[in-house]
């Protein structure tokens, strides 16, 4: 299929059966480029209207990053995307399939297509390293203490966690910054998930440990074949990882495509944002 | 010229209409919060209980909290426990001395024990250490995601962090009370023999003649129920922060602030209760 095309504003939604923005398939039937289409996405916090309409495909074993300002909905959207959160309106097609009326028992189901790192981890305190990277394990399957050591050793060994000493006895608080973030990736990805959201992985990072970061989500990307969807604001980190970038503003996508066709985009929303995070100067098409 | 209302324009009302109504909205707010305080608990409470009832049954979560709320309070409960007792032998010696009756010591302190203190004071043990325990460990987890990353799992969070600490607060809280109740009893019975030099025999034998299985049932079921509001009270506060560091402290707070008062005026209506059910002799 050939690339789509830079969408500097998306149409209304359309309805279920049609493909939507980024053509192709229907959208009631597996896709073989985009894993989830999300189409007239509405959620209200009593008077607030945070997503207003939003249309968003996500691409299949790529990196697709959500960009936008703080408070433009971005971890809220994540969270309908995962099912933690039913939205008053619109439809999220995942493999075809339409997951907003699923029953609670079906969301979990289908929650173990997925794995989520979060902003600073979110390790269980109570629990060591092994014990956090095992929890998905031990709670949806019946396994041997062997074989869930085995996987849980190859996660730690896969993310240059195995040489750290004693890692495995450690708790959370023992890690560094780091390898809290590897850690909470190892948690995600022991039940071989499909897609892999991670919420602004490099929040509160220095440079060098925002490199690492964006390097290790690369990798995982490459090395686990999973279908990434990273909700940043950061700037450089999104131009470095993302293979389809999309912008949030006001509760909608406004913008959405891959970093070059974005760079390209005129959409005052999104010139600030670049502008702003010094990538190109200002009034200036290309990179950097 | 002719004047058109849009149909968005409210409808006019009379001056006596507005006043009604803001009469009754005075009167219903209160009614609201009151209700809404209740039902949101209530709602934790019904939720908790049915996941009792589902699959996984974390026994090992129960049995921690089983300890945390037990045996990590046991200190704290006979200390107390002591105290209380020896000092509720005092007052009783002190006014039973206007009457010439010190003898009688055994059977109030016991009486006061089973019913009232070891209860009420277990109680508000409980609440001050572990309750404001729990709404501290579940407001951090709650600002650190830890919450949310459960719920990724698709791990019910009420079923594994609020089930385990209601079952077990409330079924612990009967053991504490008892225990405060033999540990008050060794206070009371060292001051009254030792200090006030009442005669040992008179001791026993008014106390058992005096104090019925039924105080102890009376005693135990309010521990029951203190188990519940003070667990329920705690595990809301903690489980529905939002913000930070200083939302979790507040909501500590609130923790032992609503697990106390619900103790003390759940104890009024428990006595209330149980003076209709068996009468008082």
């Amino acid at each position: 299929m050939n690339q789509p095309p830079a969408s500097t504003s998306h149409p209304p939604a359309a309805p279920a059966g049609n493909a939507g923005p980024a053509g192709g398939t229907p959208l009631a039937q597996r896709d073989e480029r985009w894993q989830i289409r999300v189409r007239g996405l509405n959620k209200t916090f009593g008077p607030q209207h945070v997503l207003r309409g939003i249309d968003l495909d996500i691409e299949r074993g790529r990196t697709n990053i959500i960009i936008g300002g703080s408070g433009q909905g971005k971890s809220v959207l994540m969270k309908h995307l995962m099912g933690l959160l039913r939205p008053d309106s619109g439809q999220i097609w995942v493999d075809g399939v339409d997951v907003v009326p699923f029953s609670d028992a079906e969301m979990g189901k289908l929650r173990r297509k997925y794995g989520m790192v979060f902003q600073y981890a979110a390790l269980f305190d109570s629990m060591n390293v092994v014990e956090n990277i095992a929890f998905p394990l031990i709670e949806r399957y019946n396994l041997s203490r062997a074989e869930i050591m085995e996987r849980v050793r190859d996660l730690l060994r896969r993310l240059d966690l195995a040489n750290v000493d004693g890692i495995e006895q450690k708790i959370p608080p023992e890690l560094s910054g780091g390898q809290r973030k590897r850690v909470g990736l190892a948690r995600a990805l022991i039940d071989r998930p499909e897609i892999l959201l991670y919420d602004e992985p490099t929040t509160g990072l220095d440079p060098v440990a925002t490199k690492n970061v964006d390097e290790m989500i690369r990798r995982t990307a490459d090395d686990f074949g999973v279908t990434s969807v990273v909700i940043s604001h950061d700037m450089a980190s999104t131009f470095r990882i993302g293979d389809r970038i999309s912008m949030l503003d006001q509760g909608k996508i406004v913008v959405s495509g891959t970093s070059r066709e974005v760079l390209a985009s005129r959409h005052p929303a999104l010139r600030e944002f670049v502008e702003t995070s010094g990538l190109v100067a200002p009034e200036q098409g290309g990179q950097a | 010229m002719s004047t058109t209302s849009s149909v968005d324009d409210p409808p006019e009302i009379s001056p006596i209409e507005r006043r009604l109504r803001t009469l009754l909205e005075h009167f219903v707010a209160p009614i609201e919060i009151i209700l809404r305080y209740f039902g949101e608990r209530a709602i934790m409470l019904g939720n908790a209980m049915s996941a009792l009832f589902r699959r996984p049954f974390r026994l090992r979560l129960f049995l921690d909290q089983m300890q945390f709320v037990g045996v990590g309070s046991l200190p704290i409960i006979m200390l107390v426990g002591f105290f209380s007792g020896a000092v509720s032998a005092q007052q009783a010696i002190t006014a039973l001395r206007i009457f010439n009756q010190e003898r009688f010591v055994g059977a109030t302190v016991g009486i006061s024990l089973a019913q009232e203190l070891a209860p009420v004071f277990t109680g508000l043990m409980i609440t001050a250490r572990a309750g404001s325990g729990m709404a501290t460990e579940l407001g951090s987890m709650r600002i650190t995601e830890q919450i949310d990353a459960l719920s990724t799992f698709a791990v019910d969070p009420i079923q594994y962090l609020v089930t385990p600490r209601v079952i077990a607060t409330t079924l612990i809280m009967p053991v504490m009370a008892m225990v405060f109740n033999i540990v008050g009893l060794l206070g009371a019975y060292l001051f009254s023999i030792y200090f006030e030099h009442i005669d040992l025999g008179q001791f026993i034998e008014q106390f058992t003649f005096w104090t019925d299985p039924k105080d102890y049932i009376i005693g135990g079921t309010k521990a029951l129920v203190f188990g519940v509001t003070l667990s329920v009270a705690a595990c809301y506060q903690g489980f529905y922060v939002r913000g930070g560091a200083k939302e979790v402290g507040l909501a500590t707070t609130r923790a032992v602030v609503a697990g106390s008062v619900s103790i003390l005026v759940s104890d009024y209506f428990l006595i209330d209760a149980f003076h209709i059910l068996w009468p008082y002799r």
